[in-house]
């Protein structure tokens, strides 16, 4: 069975298709209607108005956010029943705008919003700088919305619209929005019928472009506008019985896995180039990703032809591309973007048209030509694309370029190291003649294109040539040549300077890429070990800040959430404050996942700029830029390099969370087996001297005339000795309980051990009766400082211990001694000994050793409650077996007390 | 017997114990008085009961004020602590205000009638001294000071002597740290002095000083000389 057969025949449901939907019926967003419309005066708002009502008769909960009724009364008759949000003004220089209130809407929290021109500009000082960005914020807080909208306005018609009617709209919406919309309602008018309205006086037309619009209104015009907003609205509505399709799996035509890929490079006209890409993916259904290779001519772009370079880029993100930089290792580009293709499957390629001059392809090549030539199975679409006419003044690309290339001190040394060449060739031309003379201009040309690039040495090229010439061959001092020879000299001289001029430059240049890459790699790796390194959140973020701010040269914070806010949490310089604006923008983008404040669309006022950081389990704090120098805060490349260290940090402190999220769940574990344990123990220490007690007792109560005396006085002895052992269970669990509250506060003073040991026996006497006890302290012992009670009670739990492990019969023995400012008590017994990964464990809570299956009655806290107190005391407990014979031994170590006053019994 | 059985107030707000008690001090010879709580204790003082059993742990009143209420309608009334283990700060203050022993729960009937027998025999006995204490092979002849072990003279330093005789004046009866000290130095003295005293005391009159028969310790409390009528524990 082949793979295309099984995928046809597969009637599960596509994951993407169910995520889609998924995504759309997520409880929390709002849905989102459209009103389109072909061009203004069709009716939109009129018609979302009346979409209005009638949800407000179903009984919606319906609020205009902002309505523009232009004056119309039919249109401000349908406002009249509905709750109007009021604007919210600006102040922007000496005007006062007024705007949608976002707040307001979002505090009010209707059903459904109404919320007219999804095209519209904010003034300056809002919140988003676009009126599409405030409905994302109004669905994303759950509210429905119904909008309007001019399908000259979307973004990737806006080159078809411009042609069509000769007005550029500067206003776009991605076709995200339109393409994410729940429903498209398209509003619909002929032709004639618009025209009708126009002349009626019941269209909108802001006064100063009167004169342009009655062009926009002609019949043709208005025909084709209407034919792309038929088909536009077709395209989604197939989108979406697709995605229905698939979702219900239902079997179709499905789009044969085209792939698109648009070239893009600083050429104002890229931008064309990715819209009419998008187009096409549209159509077909089929992804795509735009491409901008990086060479050495890229990296001499201005700084206006790169950012012109980074909006395309951006452009096309935002229509839904992926956007790839890969650099040019190859000597024509066309094989860097074919092989980029390849690699990635894409069926088309679009690029645009050359304007190179034939000169410039003849030397350099054509990359339409190239492409064209080898891209075998892949088709090439070339656009031509229109320089937009709105572009701004300035000095347009080409011209440009040359004159910024200029660097006047550059070629004042290539023109220098000519000169220096004219002097030594001069020195050398009576030894080596005239035809070796041309080598040393050719150094200094090599030379110069090694150090400074294309550019200086095409002038040293040019200057070394107009050098070798004049002074150098026949006739001497003028710019004629005499002989045919010298003719062939001079030609092999200017071509071979040039191109080894060219040769050098690129070789420079591409070592200089090289380098800033290797370089960049090496910061980034350093930085990756770095952070493998930090152990703490704390090292992470305060890594991250530094190395932030040390490879860009700016100013950083890093916010990570805390309850239900977010805070800063490391920065560098680290005593840098954020302001109102810096801390609304964090936290619009910790809410939104998505980049706010200085630079961004959202929030643009702000100080700073706010970027999420994320991994593949979603945000996990914000990280905020700030530079002193004016206007754009990152260039595109410093863009990608903050991408990956933002990227590094954020996985670190993924890994630092998790490692501290397993630490928690390992210690509640923990604590849970612990509990257990205790349950256990406990359940079993409480019940089976109840038991046996409980028994005895009713034994004698219900038996008592059948019962001979001595079996009477032996079932009074198990209950109380049952009880006993009870007794000392609840002892044991209080003074464990005592001991893990902390409320052991030891009443140390001087004793002498014999006399403590003394009284332990005493206590232990009734359990110890079947043991032999044997003592052995030296009389000169000195006092050790410790709590009686405690220490007596540690030393009882231990005999008791030894007790319950030996056979009756065997020898418990007590053995002091005085080592190095120590005094130790050594309890040994003649039991089976400890097995060696036991000795430390059976001073934990409710450890027991069991063997085979004799379960010892054990209470499993006697040793931890003795260690527990011998501690509090600040002495040592430990065990050990005997080397001498079978058995364990037990040693108490107490520090010698200071200062021991000698008390003369005489006295 | 011909006496009047002697009156024993029980004050323990434990239905259990009361009830364990009436029957364990009745079966030998005492008639009980019960008391739940702090005021009908102090109400039934008025019946000059021959001995008090007091549970320090009261629902209504501290224990430790109660005992001193106690002491101050009777002097000499003996008074027999029942108290926990753990508590023995509160044991020793209870002593040091007056009380004359103590018990800690859970305890044996047999060990509570013994603290009871010692308390009111020091009482009828605090005017006379026997010539000659004799418990084990142990005897102290408080006439002639006459320290003898299986029969041989001992020699005590004058401070030794003076601690024994003291023991044997209360024999049977725990006796704190202090009260011994205040006796025999005064009460600021270093409780380690009474210490080592002790422990020499042990060395002369006790076979086996590290396990004694005759002075025993309580710890965190005090000292015991075992009463003459006992059996060693």
């Amino acid at each position: 069975m082949s793979d295309q057969r099984r995928d046809q025949d597969d009637p599960r449901p596509s994951p993407e298709a169910l995520l889609k939907e998924a995504e759309r019926e997520a409880p929390r967003r709002g849905r989102l209607k459209i009103f389109v419309g072909a061009a203004p005066g069709v009716g939109k708002t009129y018609e979302m108005l009346q979409s209005g009502r009638a949800r407000v008769r179903e009984g919606a909960d319906v609020v205009a956010g902002l309505v523009e009724t232009h004056g119309r009364k039919e249109t401000e008759a349908l406002l009249a029943g509905l709750e109007v949000l009021p604007r919210k003004p600006l102040r922007y220089g000496s005007q006062v705008l007024e705007e949608m209130d976002l707040d307001g809407l979002l505090a009010r929290r209707p059903q459904i919003a109404l919320v007219d021109e999804l095209a519209h500009t904010n003034a300056p000082g809002s919140r988003h700088p676009k009126r599409y960005l405030d409905v994302e914020e109004l669905l994303n807080a759950g509210i429905d919305v119904y909008t309007t909208l001019n399908i000259q306005h979307i973004e990737s018609l806006n080159d078809v619209v411009a042609q069509i009617t000769g007005v550029r709209v500067r206003e776009t919406v991605p076709d995200a929005i339109l393409d994410r919309a729940d429903a498209v309602e398209l509003v619909d008018l002929t032709p004639d019928d618009l025209i009708q309205r126009l002349r009626e006086g019941k269209v909108y037309v802001p006064r100063q472009a009167e004169r342009a619009l009655t062009n926009y209104f002609s019949p043709g015009n208005l025909t084709a506008l209407r034919e792309l907003a038929l088909r536009r609205t077709a395209d989604r509505v197939d989108d979406q019985l697709l995605t229905h399709m698939q979702a219900h799996a239902i079997a179709g035509p499905w789009a044969a896995g085209e792939r698109i890929l648009a070239c893009v490079s600083e050429d104002p006209r890229a931008a064309g180039l990715v819209r009419y890409a998008k187009r096409l993916a549209d159509r077909l259904h089929a992804p795509f990703t735009a491409l901008s290779v990086e060479t050495r001519r890229t990296l001499q772009l201005s700084e206006r032809e790169r950012n012109r370079l980074a909006e395309t880029l951006r452009l096309a993100q935002a229509l839904g591309a992926d956007t790839v930089t890969v650099p040019g290792g190859a000597r024509r580009i066309a094989d860097d973007v074919l092989a980029f293709a390849r690699a990635n499957n894409i069926t088309q390629i679009v690029v645009g048209k050359s304007t190179r001059s034939r000169w410039f392809e003849i030397i350099n090549g054509s990359v339409v030509h190239d492409l064209v030539r080898n891209s075998g199975n892949i088709s090439v679409h070339v656009i031509a694309g229109e320089e937009p006419a709105a572009a701004p003044a300035g000095p347009s690309g080409r011209s440009g370029g040359a004159a910024r290339n200029f660097r006047s001190a550059e070629h004042t040394i290539a023109l220098l190291a000519v000169a220096a060449a004219l002097a030594i060739a001069e020195l050398l031309q009576p030894w080596v003649g005239l035809e070796s003379v041309d080598l040393v201009f050719l150094a200094s040309v090599v030379a110069v294109a090694v150090r400074f690039g294309l550019w200086p040495s095409l002038l040293a090229s040019v200057a070394s040539a107009l050098c070798y010439n004049f002074f150098f061959l026949p006739p001497l001092y003028t710019f004629t040549i005499a002989s045919a020879n010298n003719v062939a000299a001079f030609g092999s001289f200017a071509i071979i300077a040039v191109v080894v001029s060219n040769l050098a430059a690129r070789v420079r240049t591409q070592a200089m890429i090289a380098n800033a890459r290797a370089r960049m790699t090496e910061s980034l790796y350093v930085f990756s070990r770095k952070l493998a390194g930090a152990g703490s959140l704390d090292d992470v973020l305060w890594a991250t800040a530094y190395q932030i701010a040390l490879m860009l040269k700016v100013r950083v914070v890093l916010l990570l959430p805390e309850q239900d806010t977010i805070a800063v949490r490391a920065g560098y310089p680290p005593e840098d404050v954020l302001d109102e604006a810096d801390i609304a923008a964090a936290k619009w983008t910790w809410q939104n996942d998505r980049p706010a404040g200085r630079g961004s669309d959202t929030l643009p006022g702000a100080r700073r700029l706010f970027l999420p950081m994320r991994t593949s389990r979603g945000a996990i704090g914000v990280a905020g830029i700030d530079r002193d120098k004016q206007g754009a805060i990152l260039s595109p490349d410093e863009r990608r390099l903050l991408d990956a260290l933002i990227d590094q940090a954020a996985l670190a402190i993924e890994r630092v969370q998790l490692v501290e999220d397993m630490d928690r769940a390992k210690r509640t574990i923990e604590a849970d087996r612990l509990r257990s344990a205790l349950l256990t123990s406990i359940s079993h220490d409480l019940k089976t001297p109840l038991a046996g007690a409980l028994g005895a007792a009713t034994s004698l109560r219900d038996l008592a005339g059948k019962l001979s005396d001595a079996e009477r006085a032996e079932l009074l002895a198990t209950a109380i000795g049952e009880l006993e052992r009870l007794n000392r269970f609840i002892a044991n669990l209080l003074d464990m309980t005592r001991l893990e509250s902390g409320a052991i506060a030891p009443n140390l003073a001087l004793h002498d051990l014999g006399e403590i040991v003394g009284s332990a026996l005493a206590r232990a006497g009734k359990i110890l009766a079947g043991h032999r006890v044997e003592i052995d302290l030296p009389r000169d012992l000195p006092p050790i400082n410790i709590d009686a009670v405690l220490f007596e009670q540690a030393l009882f739990n231990l005999l008791d211990n030894a007790s319950r492990y030996t056979d009756p019969g065997t020898a418990v023995r007590l053995e002091g001694r005085l080592e190095k400012g120590v005094v130790c008590l050594q309890l040994m017994d003649e039991g089976e000994g400890i097995p060696t990964p036991d000795l430390e464990r059976i001073f934990d809570k409710f450890y027991r050793v069991e063997k085979g299956d004799r379960v010892r009655a054990g209470t499993g806290l006697g040793l931890a409650v003795a260690r527990g107190f011998v501690e509090a005391m600040n002495g040592t407990l430990t065990a050990a077996n005997r080397v001498d014979r079978r058995g364990a031994v037990f040693s108490l170590r107490l520090p010698v007390a200071n200062e021991v006053r000698r008390i003369d019994a005489a006295a | 017997m011909s006496a009047p059985a002697p009156r024993v107030l029980v004050i323990d707000d434990e239905p259990p114990i009361r009830k364990l008690l009436r029957m364990g001090l009745g079966t030998e010879g005492y008639q009980v008085l019960e008391a739940p709580n702090a005021r009908t204790a102090l109400e039934l003082m008025a019946a000059s009961p021959d001995l008090v059993i007091l549970d320090l742990g009261l629902p209504d009143m501290q224990g430790l004020d109660l005992l001193k209420a106690l002491r101050a309608r009777d002097e000499k009334v003996p008074i027999v602590i029942l108290s926990s283990r753990g508590e023995e700060r509160s044991k020793v203050e209870a002593l040091d205000l007056g009380a004359d022993d103590y018990v800690t729960k859970p305890f044996g009937m047999e060990e509570l009638l013994a603290r009871m027998r010692t308390a009111m025999r020091h009482r009828l006995q605090v005017q006379g001294e026997r010539p000659v204490f004799r418990i084990g092979d142990l005897s102290v002849d408080l006439v002639r000071r006459i320290v003898r072990l299986h029969g041989k003279e001992v020699k005590l330093s004058p401070k030794e002597y003076e601690l024994l005789r003291l023991l044997v004046q209360h024999a049977g009866k725990v006796l704190t740290h202090r009260f011994l000290l205040t006796e025999l130095w005064d009460p600021l003295t270093d409780a380690q002095y009474l210490r080592v005293y002790v422990r020499q005391l042990r060395q002369k009159i006790e076979d086996d000083p590290e396990r004694p028969r005759y002075l025993t310790t309580e710890t965190g409390v005090g000292y015991r000389l075992r009463a003459p009528d006992t059996p060693a524990l």
